[in-house]
């Protein structure tokens, strides 16, 4: 039990704030369908109750340990072994917060575009949120792997039922994309839990090392559940749809939040469970990673539809933090974390972005507009920042992500550093292109007579603008959660690799 | 000469069943409200369900056998039969054929299943499958002025005369080897002589697949399946894809695991083509069908395909997860029926897929139940499908058929495909026709309770897996 600190609070914070938006929802249920401004604020109050509830998480947060805090352990179902086992550590709390910010944007932003089925998408806004956060406090697989599938549920329902015109289409490539991966990890989760003694528990099952080959087929079968949630290039193709048809709300969720979970999932239990095959597969997953980056950037260019140019770019941005991860050193991984951090605020801002001219002007081809500097000023240097920050321009968090990626790529493999790099390159070419198109050259007349942000809009934007200076400017004040737990992770990975580490600890200092 | 009557103790449920299926029998030619005669067979069979739980014993020698195994699947045909009830009431007013019968063949259908499950005796057991069948066979065409109700009734029955044949087959080179029709007799001489690798041997195991094949409805012994389950009464089809196939995997599971437990080898290597060709062909041809109660009764035969993985897995453990299955699968099916069953009214057959368009507009709490339904025979969580998807993946994964597992989990992923798209139906287009739906006090109950089983079974599972497993003791 030295593993874990049990929850010192005088509330179970972790269960709370996995259940407060299951809360939320009920009370949604048991409204009536015609109180659709109740039914609003009644998810608008629960998101932001959550994320209240959920800043201890930060303030109370012991840096100095890799252990998990916050921990509740009760027995569930007996017969299998399974407990019902929360905890958080550097790794994943940051990714808490960020799910809980998440559910107040989305709540606000679609507070006037979602107006058919009111009372049915709160519920799934609520209930994604409540199993996404779910899926990062789990530390018992049959808990993990029921948030991580039951969420499939409603976000399926966001997307099919609130979507654009290809939404059908899109949603059910999503569901199938993501079950195949997720139930080959389900036989793996299995195999590894007679393997282990019957047990589901993730730190025992950390405490134990399995045969090579073993390790290598049970990597494959997470790298099934994870790649496609990343996505990690093949396996991308239901992202583009998914991202472009969704609602607003939905394409934030997936980009913001739920396709970190696959790369949550390689840094929570590829990494640790199977260290050997890991560092075998290295070549294998730097390769993938770095076609990603650069297929993804180049299809970019190719775009004409706004939200699935920032989609495509997702699979461009999230190919550098698989690239971090598995440059297996301490500055690829946290960096790998950070840009995940920055990746669900960037894009996550620029598809709230998209979403409030799209509710304006209902189109999302890039050739409808043009000039919108002139017309919306506020919104355009909002769109500015993230752009910029999308780029990766120093002062932004974006900046700080790529570059620690890079620093850990060029160790782990030169080439695939140099190779990434261009992937930088192109991305600045097609989001500076992007914002050319849309907000400079002649006013297309479509769009004149816009109206600026309003009050609602804005207060969604400005919590991620500070987020993004925030981390461009001061990283350590993020960073500093992760040292110990990535350190903790290096050296169940490199098992007298240490010094290795400490090294790249060297280097790290230097470089702040 | 004295005659002395056996232990009669034992059989308690068995002989309250038929005194109730008489009754109601009886009393349909005094009651003429048949709402009555329903409640009466439910509150009977409620009755009756308080004295399942008896201490186990064994009678008529060893011929009948009562014991946690067969009380186990009694309480699915239980709730099975409860369910079927509930949600018949108002449907066979709709489909006017509201006549008393239809209750007694329930339970004397349902006797049947319970003397199969607790058969000691391949000619108990023959006589349990022919109770039930010939009862579900007049069950099936109901509607006598519905010629796809007369059709179904006519191909179940030839189909099904055909594998009680093979059965029989079976049954009499298994006595000309071992000259008895005792099941544990016949496990104990099997393994006493060495008759594993016999060719007449296997010859009977493979005429018992194919009977017992049949009833579950396992490819390529399913054809009977999709015409029977589209033509037969909506609510005779809930009761027969749980009930008979429960009944079917009770008596596979005591005949494989007890008589031909020393040929494990051998069944397990026909079982194993087998379970995967009907995973195959439920899930494959389930995509095309228009058909709701055609698409699920190809469900119903992939379903029969995955928990074959837990038969093969041939042990307690295994068993365990087939029973857990079925008891889940008894309520997330019939749940499922419930809602179809509430789309049929006057002049509406209700039954073809794309009735569920929109759905969700004008009925939103009937859409959210059948998501629910739909969900859980795909085997997601929170689920109760998922629990037994889960149990049956781990048994047969613990048993060494991890790659048998994962082509289980490939049809698995396929099946969400079919089962999706009711749900897209529903929520994701717009409705073409004005459904009405005929409600009723019963669909009402009955949809309750599959609902709430659904989902507190996905939560809390730990009841019923105990369950599973104290009554696999001793087996």
């Amino acid at each position: 039990m030295d593993q874990i600190i049990m929850n010192q609070l005088s509330y179970p914070i972790l269960s709370t704030v996995i259940f407060l938006p299951v809360f939320g929802a009920l009370l949604i249920l048991l409204s009536r369908r015609s109180w659709e401004l109740l039914t609003k604020w009644i998810a608008l109050a629960t998101s932001i109750a959550t994320f209240l509830l959920s800043i201890p998480l930060l303030t109370e947060f012991n840096k100095s340990t890799h252990k998990m805090q916050f921990a509740e352990k009760h027995s569930w179902i007996t017969n299998w072994n399974i407990n019902y086992f929360l905890g958080v550590d550097g790794i994943s709390v940051l990714f808490i917060l960020l799910s809980t910010l998440t559910a107040i944007l989305c709540v606000l932003i679609s507070w006037e575009a979602i107006t058919k089925k009111v009372k049915e998408f709160y519920i799934s806004i609520l209930l994604t949120t409540s199993f996404m956060i779910g899926v990062f406090c789990s530390l018992d697989f049959f808990l993990f792997y029921l948030f991580w599938e039951a969420m499939l549920i409603p976000m399926f329902l966001i997307i099919g039922v609130w979507g654009g015109p290809n939404r059908i289409y899109a949603a059910i490539k999503f569901f199938l994309y993501t079950l195949v991966g997720s139930l080959l990890m389900l036989v793996g989760i299995i195999v590894l839990y007679f393997y282990a003694g019957k047990t589901f528990n993730i730190l025992e099952l950390m405490t134990k090392s399995y045969p090579y080959t073993m390790q290598v087929w049970l990597f494959w079968a997470f790298f099934a559940a994870f790649a496609v949630k990343v996505p990690m290039w093949p396996l991308h193709t239901w992202l583009p749809d998914a991202h472009t048809e969704a609602p607003t709300a939905g394409s934030v969720i997936l980009a913001a939040v739920l396709i970190k979970m696959g790369a949550y999932g390689f840094l929570r239990f590829s990494l640790p469970l199977f260290p050997e095959a890991s560092k075998a597969m290295v070549p294998a997953m730097l390769t993938l990673s770095v076609i990603g980056i650069i297929y993804g950037a180049v299809i970019c260019l190719a775009q004409t539809d706004l939200k699935r140019l920032i989609a495509y770019s997702s699979v461009s941005h999230m190919g550098f933090v698989t690239l971090g991860i598995f440059a297996l050193n301490s500055q690829g991984l946290e960096g790998g974390i950070l840009q995940m951090l920055n990746h669900g605020i960037i894009t996550g801002a620029l598809f709230l972005s998209v979403g409030i001219v799209y509710d304006r002007t209902h189109t999302r081809k890039i050739a409808d507009y043009g000039g919108l500097a002139t017309v919306m000023p506020i919104y355009a240097a909002f769109f500015m920042v993230f752009t910029l920050a999308s780029v990766g321009l120093p002062g932004t968090n974006g900046f700080i992500g790529e570059f620690l990626i890079l620093l850990g790529g060029f160790t782990a493999n030169k080439w695939a550093g140099v190779l990434a790099c261009t992937g930088i390159i192109i991305g600045a070419g097609y989001m500076l292109w992007l914002y050319q198109k849309i907000f400079f050259v002649s006013v297309n007349p479509k769009i004149v007579g816009l109206p600026d942000m309003d009050i609602r809009e804005t207060i969604t934007l400005v919590p991620l603008i500070l987020l993004v200076f925030w981390i461009g400017i001061y990283p350590n004040s993020f960073l500093s959660f992760m040292h110990v737990s990535v350190q903790h992770l290096m050296e169940r990975v490199n098992m007298g690799g240490v010094q290795e580490a400490n090294i790249a600890k060297t280097i790290m200092e230097v470089v702040r | 000469m004295n005659f002395q009557l056996p232990d009669l103790s034992p059989m308690i449920p068995e002989l309250l069943m038929t005194a109730l299926a008489l009754i109601v029998l009886l009393i349909d030619l005094l009651i003429k409200k048949k709402e009555v005669i329903a409640l009466i067979s439910m509150a009977g069979v409620a009755f009756v369900g308080l004295t399942l739980f008896g201490p186990p014993g064994v009678t008529f020698g060893t011929m009948f056998i009562s014991d946690g195994y067969s009380t186990f699947f009694k309480l699915i045909f239980f709730i099975n039969v409860i369910l079927s009830v509930l949600i018949s009431i108002k449907y066979i007013a709709v489909e006017r054929v509201n006549y008393g019968e239809f209750y007694s063949l329930i339970l004397f259908s349902t006797i049947g299943m319970m003397i199969m499950a607790s058969a000691g005796d391949l000619i108990v057991l023959y006589l349990g499958l022919e109770l039930m069948a010939l009862s579900t066979y007049v069950l099936a065409g109901f509607i006598r002025h519905d010629i796809k109700s007369n059709e179904a009734a006519l191909k179940y029955f030839l189909l099904g005369a055909f594998s009680s044949a093979f059965l029989l087959y079976g049954i009499s080179i298994i006595y000309g080897l071992t000259g008895t029709t005792d099941i544990k007799a016949i496990a104990l001489f099997i393994s006493e002589k060495g008759l594993a690798g016999n060719l007449s041997l296997l010859l009977s195991v493979m005429f018992f697949i194919v009977a017992f094949g049949f009833k579950i409805a396992a490819a390529p012994f399913h054809m009977w399946a999709p015409d029977v389950y589209e033509g037969a009464p909506t609510s005779i089809t809930a009761f027969m894809s749980v009930g008979p196939k429960a009944a079917g995997f009770a008596v596979l599971g005591r005949v494989f695991m007890v008589a031909f437990a020393s040929v494990k080898v051998e069944w397990a290597v026909i079982l194993i083509p087998l379970s995967i060709l009907t995973m195959a062909v439920g899930n494959i041809v389930a995509l095309s069908q228009t058909n709701i109660k055609r698409m699920l009764a190809y469900s119903s035969i992939a379903h029969a395909g995955y928990a074959l993985l837990g038969i093969i897995a041939a042990n307690n453990e295994g068993l365990a997860s087939v029973m857990n299955y079925l008891m889940i699968y008894a309520f997330m099916n019939i749940g499922a029926f419930a809602v179809i069953i509430m789309l049929r009214s006057e002049g509406f057959k209700g039954d073809s897929i794309y009735d569920y368009e929109g759905l969700s507009k004008a009925h939103p709490l009937a859409a959210a139940l059948m998501l629910i339904f739909m969900f859980s025979l795909t085997g997601i969580p929170p689920t109760a499908g998922f629990i037994g998807k889960l149990y049956i993946f781990m048994s047969a994964i613990n048993a060494g058929y991890t790659w048998l597992v994962v082509v289980a989990v490939i049809f698995s992923a396929i099946s969400a495909y079919f089962y999706l798209r009711i749900v897209m139906y529903m929520y994701m287009k717009e409705p073409k026709v004005a459904v009405s739906l005929t409600t009723s006090p019963g669909t009402d109950v009955a949809l309750g309770i599959t609902a709430i089983a659904v989902i507190l079974i996905g939560v809390l599972p730990s009841f019923l897996l105990e369950l599973a497993r104290t009554a696999i003791k001793g087996f």
